[in-house]
């Protein structure tokens, strides 16, 4: 964007005109229930913000003109201390800070409590990226619900604190290891969402990203269901490539030859690997298979090992279908 | 002169032909000012560890700015952004702004202002500084074998499994908080003990009202600190299972002894910086401050309170929503006495005289910049808006426009107030206000677009970003470079003003506390005889003298004490 464009926007924005598009001058667009109450007390803080800080800069600006040294003129008297205005401008701000703590408390009651008849999703956070497991069981890298209905998040992550943040939501919530964490939200708006991780976790955490996916009505189940079949409707290499997207490997594993946290898997299999401990191993099936299971047994010479074990997290069949992606003579070269 | 002054012991406080003995050239040789027991020199010593770290922390800050020109890789990789951006916090929290204020104009001033030789305890304030460089050495040791990637933060248990320099840095931290309570208890030994003749609790500075308000939590929070650091190291060292739950431990409970320590942390920022408002505007506006007791009971209160609100950090870490309200209430409650303190300072300015010297050109921005602060401060407060509002460039900005906008704005008034007493020089008035603008300008620039992206969800320690937040952080680099441009100036005609200034008088702007009653710079020993306070804002009582170019009291006997003096 050019300056001249930021300029516009700002305008635009500062005009308060409506832009469904970006939201406002101040906040992205509304897509949750609760999204309308949040905005709404912020706004109501803002106009007390704006008359506060217009009061305080003024009567210093008018002060400061009107008050201004003079040659050869002191400081007018004026008493030092008044009983009456100091408690009037102590009493003000304690009710309007007990009136903006209600409502914040009020709205905040709702965001806390899901309704009953919620969609459940579990969410797990790792080092970097998010996976969403279906009541179905099926683990997606992005979160797609569907619309009007509510959706509790059953929250956990697997290494250290991430945090749950949709913006157009309004919601946020810590994901904790050693404990599960809750969130909820009513989807108001079919479309495509941003979904970030708020807490602060290590090296790709501005990467560690996800796309919120609001399916209109009567369209979620029918995704859920392809989307679930995908070992059986997908060939081997397919459904490998999409596993090494989805569950994660592909933040730390190139396809382009570029090493990231880990080693590229450009062309890995067959390739001779010099280990950490001095040994040379040549990459097969079964060193790929205990590298996903045991992953720091056997770590390549100029890496951390860092990477967290998928043990119980990938079936059999999906770990052949990485295999076999990994295998596959292009090298995965093929773009989605 | 017209009025001679007729002393007991018939010498002059102040005197005004100017003496070449004072504390700057009193004793010779590094040695002298290492191991020197003089607050002043101390103090100046101070001020200049302290901002060395400020000059550290801030090439950080331009170089995180400077990565954040684009989304992805513009100037340094991943690893390196985050060691950067908690080393800028580290460095800036740890090294400069928690010891800032006490530490530099706190120790030169506090002494003066009670007409007294020294410090109460001249060798734990020695032992002070040596405890600040020992700190600060760790943190460089910790720089050097590979800095620290947690954020200043340290949350568990990302800083217990991270392979970076976390204990040297966080030992450097523990050290640094016995620095701090060492300065903290010292003054609060000095104020009871050391108040001279006429000097009621209720007729101290406001100055120092706030600074025994800030020792308080010195003493009382900072010790937390240091049981939660070392509790830190020994999970990293030993595998104590105290925070990482793969060990048994809870990473929350990290938080909670964290923010015990580091929410009041903030007021021992902050608390000093109002400390030194209450003295500028009172002086500039050539009035008696209003509102005084107010503002003294407030600083006592904020002190108090900042215990009680540290679970507002926590919003969102998934503590119960019974603690959540709890916290929430209370921290509203902090937002008063702040309130009232900036109503009293407009009310000073009412049919004053106003001087917008530079010292008063940073009062204002301070009142300008801390609104903003103190007012983004009720989006954060309250439950339901804070939950978007968390962790966003939202909270960054708030930070900054509180502790920057703030703390630092009134720090460099108070530098500008007493400079010419610390160093007995005039600076280039002309610069400083062209460098203020700058520093107003680039501010605003910089940290009001981070209200703007935080609050459309524009997470914070972010090497990475969304096309769609472009703009926000290029306008805020473009910012940071004129704040830069603000401060390099300032460093230009300070340090000129050393050799070149012109010889500053004993009291420059006819303020009526007892540190303008001895020379600039002050003599070794302070004062030449024993003081005693009046009304520390009974400006009347002060006339200006064209020939000294500055002012002197219509009656100076009546800042001498009335029992024999100890010669």
């Amino acid at each position: 964007m050019t300056a001249t464009h930021f300029g516009r926007m700002l305008l635009a924005r500062f005009a308060m005109m409506p832009d469904p598009e970006d939201g406002s001058f101040w906040m992205p667009p509304q897509v949750s229930t609760v999204a309308h109450s949040v905005d709404w007390l912020f706004n109501f803080i803002l106009a007390i913000s704006v008359f506060f800080f217009v009061l305080i800069v003024a009567v210093m600006v008018i002060f400061v003109l009107k008050y201004r040294r003079r040659e050869g003129q002191d400081a007018a008297p004026s008493p030092s201390h008044n009983m009456a205005l100091e408690i009037t401008w102590t009493v003000i701000p304690v009710v309007l800070v007990i009136v903006i703590f209600f409502f914040g408390f009020k709205g905040f009651l709702d965001m806390a409590t899901p309704p009953a008849n919620a969609y459940e999703v579990l969410v797990e956070g790792q080092k970097w990226n998010w996976s969403f497991t279906y009541p179905n069981g099926y683990v997606d890298e992005n979160l797609h619900v569907p619309v009007d209905r509510p959706v509790r998040l059953v929250m956990s992550s697997s290494d250290v604190i991430h945090s749950l943040y949709v913006p157009a939501f309004r919601i946020k919530m810590d994901v904790v290891p050693g404990r599960y964490s809750k969130a909820w939200f009513e989807a108001t708006e079919p479309g495509e969402y941003d979904l970030f991780c708020a807490e602060y976790c290590g090296t790709s955490h501005s990467d560690m990203l996800a796309h919120v996916i609001v399916h209109p009505p009567g369209e979620f189940e029918p995704w859920l269901e392809k989307a679930s079949n995908f070992l059986e409707t997908m060939s081997p290499v397919d459904a490998g490539r999409k596993l090494f997207q989805v569950r994660g490997c592909m933040q730390c594993h190139s396809m382009d030859g570029s090493a990231k946290t880990g080693p590229t898997l450009l062309g890995v299999f067959g390739r001779s690997e010099n280990m950490a401990d001095g040994s040379t191993i040549t990459v097969d099936e079964n060193y790929i298979r205990q590298s996903i299971l045991e992953p720091n047994a056997r770590v390549v010479a100029g890496f951390e090992p860092v990477m967290p074990t998928y043990q119980g997290r990938l079936k059999d069949a999906e770990i052949m279908a990485i295999i076999e992606y990994l295998k596959a003579p292009e090298g995965a070269p093929q773009e989605e | 002169m017209a009025e001679e002054i007729s002393a007991p012991v018939g010498v002059a406080n102040v005197d005004h032909a100017g003496s070449d003995d004072n504390y700057l050239n009193h004793g010779k040789g590094i040695l002298s000012w290492l191991f020197t027991l003089d607050h002043k020199r101390i103090g100046v010593m101070y001020l200049v560890a302290i901002l060395s770290s400020f000059f550290l922390g801030g090439v950080f800050a331009m170089l995180l700015r400077s990565e954040l020109w684009t989304a992805g890789q513009t100037i340094m990789t991943a690893d390196t952004y985050n060691k950067m951006f908690t080393l800028h916090g580290a460095v800036m929290i740890f090294l400069f702004i928690i010891p800032g204020i006490p530490a530099t104009l706190g120790n030169f001033v506090l002494p003066l202002m009670l007409g007294a030789k020294d410090v109460a305890l001249p060798r734990l304030n020695l032992a002070s500084f040596w405890l600040w460089l020992t700190g600060a050495s760790f943190a460089v040791v910790s720089i050097i074998v590979g800095a620290v990637d947690t954020g200043w933060t340290f949350y568990t248990p990302y800083s217990t499994t991270t392979g970076t320099a976390v204990i040297s840095m966080t030992l450097g931290a523990f050290i640094l908080g016995f620095s701090s309570i060492f300065t903290g208890l010292n003054f609060i030994v000095t104020i009871h003990k050391m108040r001279p003749e006429g000097m009621t609790w209720f007729r101290m500075p406001l100055f120092l009202w706030g600074i025994y308000s800030t020792a308080i939590i010195q003493v009382l929070a900072t010790p937390v600190l240091g049981i939660t650091l070392l509790l830190l190291v020994a999970e990293r060292a030993l595998g104590v299972g105290i925070f990482d739950p793969a060990l048994g431990g809870d990473p929350v409970l990290y938080q909670h002894f964290f923010w015990f320590y580091s929410h009041p942390a903030v007021y021992i920022m902050i608390l000093p910086a109002m400390a030194i408002m209450s003295e500028l505007i009172s002086t500039f506006s050539g009035k008696h401050i209003f509102g005084y007791r107010f503002i003294a009971w407030s600083s006592i209160a904020i002190a108090l309170l900042s215990f009680l609100v540290w679970g507002h950090h926590m919003f969102t870490s998934g503590q119960s929503g019974l603690t959540n309200m709890i916290f929430s209430a209370l921290t509203f409650s902090v937002a008063i006495p702040s309130a009232v303190k900036v109503f009293n300072w407009l009310a000073t300015m009412y049919k004053g005289s106003i001087r917008l010297a530079a010292p008063m050109l940073y009062a204002l921005s301070f009142l300008f910049l801390f609104a903003i602060g103190g007012l983004t401060g009720l989006f954060l407060g309250s439950l339901s808006t804070d939950i978007h509002l968390h962790d966003t460039y939202f909270v960054v900005a708030h930070f900054h426009y509180v502790m920057f906008g703030g703390t630092v704005i009134a720090f460099l008034g108070g530098i500008h107030y007493w400079w010419p007493k610390i160093f007995g020089r005039m600076y280039s008035e002309r610069w400083a206000q062209l460098s203020a603008l700058l520093i107003f300008v680039g501010f605003n620039l910089t940290f009001f677009t981070q209200f703007v992206m935080g609050s459309h969800g524009m997470p914070r320690r972010y090497y990475n970003y969304l096309e769609q937040f472009t703009p926000y952080h290029q306008a805020s680099t473009v910012g940071s470079f004129i704040l830069a441009l603000g401060f390099l100036i300032m460093a230009g005609y300070l340090l000129h003003s050393l050799v070149r200034g012109e010889k500053a008088p004993a009291n420059p702007w006819g303020a009526a506390t007892l540190e303008w009653e001895t020379t600039s710079p002050p003599a070794y020993y302070n004062f030449k005889h024993d003081m005693r306070a009046g009304d520390p804002y009974d400006l009347d009582a002060l006339r200006f003298e064209p020939s000294l170019g500055g002012y002197v009291r219509r009656d100076p006997s009546s800042v001498l004490a009335t029992t024999e003096g100890v010669e």
